[in-house]
């Protein structure tokens, strides 16, 4: 299409920073969209597990010849079955049986798996199979796993992985330690003898579950000893690695497929029950279908709860001096992805301030629970309700305005937090400005209602590692590849937009293809808000090589010898005359088809060699109620700044930032998972786990900062977790502005906060 | 094996015959026998909505209805929202308002929200949280399925 007003140039509008139409949107609101639960494949058969009653035993003996007598079950499968594959796993450390070997760490842990004709005779046969287990000590808590006489749960040394995303290698300082993390710098012991104020306290952060709605689900399939796995899961090359790996198979032998997920929020990043399903496939020699229940999915991945003990010392004047803090977090039962979440909690704590000496140390702990991993934000939320707590603290005993105590100590733009890393790339002061600008921050909220604002920054944990082929047919339509997974962020319609944008071409006519090994090039993961900037900047290298080799073609065709090509919005100007891309490719194959095949590789290089490679930042205000008789907080208002460089797409932006701050008020007001003593989850189910429903919803603003200073394209960087961070603190401080209250235990129920102001009226507790 | 018996009802507006067992629910009956998938099932505890059908008008957790009890009534899904590959306003107002995100609980939304409009064609924003209060979404923070709702009401007068 050419543009009647200047012939030179293609007609079509850039999409970039429009509020176009979600792409997924037709598919989702007819119940087309299929999900990995939707699926079935010819022949399928379908597995259910049988999983311990106990938090830590030792099995002495399986018995499973009654339920392999029962018709219509194709094969019972335990560890030892499975001699042949390599049973243990895990991206960090390879840890995690994918079915018990001799030992049940965490009530809950599969034991025995069994594949049918349908899910009623598997679920009959399970109740036939006997175990026999003897039970050991249990420890649930960090506190019970760290001591003296406290039992070891695991004996055997697990392999170090490379995928775990860091650098340095794995430390351990306790049996029960999985990884331990430190974050120092400057002189820690003189920026506390020279203190005019040190605030000291200890802060627990929930357990919590991410809830996806679609449970875990995978179909694995092998033919002629290749394995495909259809699954639920955000990073289907990580998985494709593990899979190899478990089954001794060459990467390029495991197709891992991506339909719709349906919710991720990290809890489906890396490996789940695909190394299981594929070995019960195995067994069956069938494809099999293994379909968790939410109430087993909550026992398959929550997020990681934390002890964070910490002490901030501050001028007089309000300048931190230095902030030493130690964090323990409850891992559960095997590593997964913990070992980064103490990485970046030991980064994060220090918040987005201006500190002269840090000395963080994070011990991530074994304990027999459900394993903990990716959530949403990981590592940041955890020391933030900390962080950002001692920072109203602070102002509240140097008499400061808790606002203007976070300006004096905010970063500037292109200041580091710590030595080393990527300069700030964003105006922190503007954003917390944004936000009490729009919370009336300098009038008196009304009797009864307190407010607060909170701020984090968090390294992305985002690797650069990702590719892109963006193709150009001989109509000039475009299809582009990228390992990224639509996991509801909305990957499909941005990664779209961005192409569109760079190729000059018509939205409709662009084509994305996502998430299956065997058809699109490798990105490392979907997660970290990592897609938008990095598969960004990919599909951006991919469309500028297809058009370099367009712009050669051209001159090699269409324009006389010696005479000019010139690149121009959508196509080319060969001696002064418009030709889009397709005219190109036809003019070059010397008919009516063919294409171009642009590659983008993204690595630690050039703009993005220096790590992070964006900060993502959150911002948030609240304004609370609390309800003196009973305890029960209700957030009234709640002001979101997006601090993206640029939304390429507004409309997904806001939704994903409201997203992320509603399912942080979940965690300050009334997630938390509990195990006992014994190790038995208490609960378990969607009953009892209370996340935030419409009428908790306060009156939200959600406003944008697009200052153009991502790393991305377009000057965009990653956003979509950010918001969740910095909730649970601001709700806190928010209610100690309205009640005088000081809450340091998330979740803030209301029998915790009917007894916090019954010890403010009684002292007694 | 159990004893099946036979399930005669309407869904969306066509009639279907199947044998079931009588714990078999509505949920599985449409997902696994008809294949209409639309249907999500999650909680699995009629706490969370996703899979919300129209039993007779009304909205009910296919997760716990048993199918037995659909025989002679008409059951509407999402499959059944879009006449003739034209979106219902309502779907309209989903797709304008960005109202979902990973678009699982959206299926059940959609059907609640019918159910909603139907009784109360005008409702207020109160009335429209209230009856999405036993919807769960975990993505979207309800305010655009909130706003969505309210639209489709406002273009449907």
């Amino acid at each position: 299409m050419i543009d009647p007003r200047d012939p030179g140039r293609s007609a079509v509008p850039s999409p970039i920073g429009e509020r176009v139409p979600r792409r997924d949107g037709v598919a989702k609101v007819t119940g087309a969209a299929r999900f990995t639960s939707d699926l079935a494949v010819p022949g399928m058969a379908v597995a259910r597990v049988m999983r311990s009653p106990y938090a830590h035993a030792r099995i002495r003996s399986v018995d499973t010849s009654a339920a392999r007598e029962v018709p219509g079950v194709v094969a019972v499968v335990t560890a030892a079955d499975l001699a042949d594959v390599h049973l243990y796993y895990g991206h960090a450390l390879a840890d995690h049986p994918l079915i018990a070997d001799g030992v049940v760490r965490f009530a809950g842990e599969p034991v025995v798996g069994v594949v049918a004709e349908d899910a009623i005779t598997a679920a009959e046969a399970l109740e036939l199979v006997r175990v026999e287990y003897e039970p050991l000590p249990v420890v649930t808590t960090v506190e019970a796993a760290l001591a003296p006489d406290a039992p070891v749960l695991h004996e055997r040394a697990a392999e170090e992985r490379p995928h775990r995303g860091f650098e340095e290698r794995i430390e351990r300082d306790h049996p029960n330690v999985c990884s331990t993390a430190r974050q120092r710098w400057g002189d820690i012991a003189a920026a506390f003898d020279g203190a005019d104020l040190v605030v000291e306290g200890t802060y627990r952060y929930p357990i919590s579950y991410a809830f996806a709605m679609e449970p875990y689900t995978s179909i694995a399939s092998w033919a002629d000893g290749a394995l495909t796995v259809w699954s639920s899961c955000q990073h289907p090359f990580m998985v494709r690695d593990d899979l190899a790996r478990c089954f001794d198979l060459p990467q390029s032998r495991v197709r891992v497929i991506v339909p719709f997920v349906g919710g991720g929020y990290g809890s489906k990043s890396y490996t789940k029950i695909e190394p299981l399903t594929a070995a019960l496939a195995l067994r069956a020699r069938r494809p099999v279908k293994l379909a968790l229940s939410i109430d087993e999915s909550i026992l398959t991945t929550r997020g990681d709860g934390a002890v964070v003990r910490i002490a901030s010392a501050f001028d007089l004047d309000g300048h931190l001096r230095g902030r030493r803090a130690e964090i323990l977090l409850n891992t559960g039962a095997y590593a997964e992805n913990s070992p980064l979440v103490g990485r970046k909690a030991a980064n994060r704590i220090a918040g987005p301030y201006r500190i002269p000496a840090v000395d963080v140390t994070c011990r991530v702990v074994y304990t027999n629970t459900a394993p903990a991993s990716s959530f949403r934000g990981f590592g940041a939320p955890q020391g933030n309700l900390a962080g950002e707590s001692q920072i109203d603290e602070a102002a509240e005993r140097l008499g400061l305005d808790p606002l203007e105590l976070r300006r004096r100590n905010l970063v500037s733009p292109g200041e580091s937090l710590w030595p080393g890393v990527r300069g700030m790339d964003a105006d922190l002061d503007a954003d917390v400005c944004l936000v009490a600008e729009q919370l009336d921050w300098w009038s008196p909220p009304a009797p009864g209602r307190g407010r607060a604002i909170g701020i984090s920054a968090s390294d992305a944990g985002s690797e650069p590692v990702t590719t892109s082929v963006v193709r150009v047919g001989a109509d000039g339509s475009v299809t582009v590849t990228a390992g990224s997974t639509e996991i509801g962020q909305g990957s499909s319609t941005v990664l779209a937009q961005v192409a569109a944008g760079e190729l000059g071409v018509q939205l409709e006519r662009v084509e994305v293809l996502q998430s299956d090994t065997a058809a699109v090039s490798y990105d490392r993961s979907t997660g970290a808000s990592r897609t938008t900037t990095l598969m960004g900047l990919a599909i951006a290298a991919a469309a500028r090589d297809a058009r370099d080799q367009l712009v050669g073609w051209a001159r090699d065709t269409l324009a006389a010898a010696g005479g000019g090509v010139e690149e121009t919005h959508g196509g080319v100007l060969a001696d002064g005359t418009f030709h889009d891309w397709g005219a190109v490719v036809r003019a070059w194959f010397g008919g009516a088809y063919g294409e171009v095949i642009g590659r983008g590789y993204l690595r630690r290089e050039g703009a993005t060699a220096a790590m992070p490679p964006f900060w993502e930042i959150g911002c948030v205000g609240v304004e609370v109620s609390v309800d003196e008789e009973t305890g029960r907080i209700r957030v009234e208002r709640l002001v979101t700044v997006g601090d993206v460089g640029r939304a390429i797409n507004p409309q997904l932006v806001e939704s994903q930032d409201l997203g992320a701050a509603i399912m942080g008020m979940g965690m300050a007001l009334g997630e938390e998972l509990i195990w006992t003593e014994e190790g038995a989850l208490l609960g378990g189910s969607m009953v009892d786990y209370r996340v935030p429903r419409a009428s908790d919803i306060p009156a939200v603003t959600t406003l944008l900062a697009e200052r153009g200073d991502g790393v991305g394209v377009y000057g965009a960087k990653g956003g979509g977790e950010g918001a969740l961070n910095p909730v649970a603190a601001a709700v806190a401080n928010a209610v100690r502005r309205a009640t005088g209250v000081r809450l340091r235990e998330a979740p803030f129920t209301p029998e915790r906060v009917w007894r916090a102001l019954r010890e403010r009226d009684f002292g007694d507790g | 094996m159990p004893e099946t018996v036979e399930l005669g009802f309407a869904v969306n507006g066509r009639p279907a015959t199947v044998r079931v067992e009588p714990r078999e629910t509505i949920a599985d009956v449409l997902r696994e026998r008809l294949g209409l998938t639309g249907l999500k099932v999650s909680c699995d505890a009629q706490v969370c909505g996703a899979c919300t059908v129209l039993v007779d008008g009304l909205a009910v957790s296919g997760c716990t209805y048993l199918a037995i009890d659909a025989d002679g009534r008409t059951v509407a899904t999402v499959e059944g929202l879009a006449t003739d590959d034209r979106l219902s306003p309502l779907q309209q107002a989903f797709i304008d308002e960005a109202a979902f995100q990973c678009g699982f609980c959206t299926p059940g939304m959609l059907m609640a929200a019918t159910a909603l409009l139907a009784e109360n064609p005008t409702p207020t924003r109160d009335e429209v949280v209230a009856a999405i209060d036993g919807n769960l979404c975990r993505c979207t923070g309800y305010v655009p399925i909130v706003e969505a709702i309210l639209r489709a009401a406002k273009a449907a007068r």
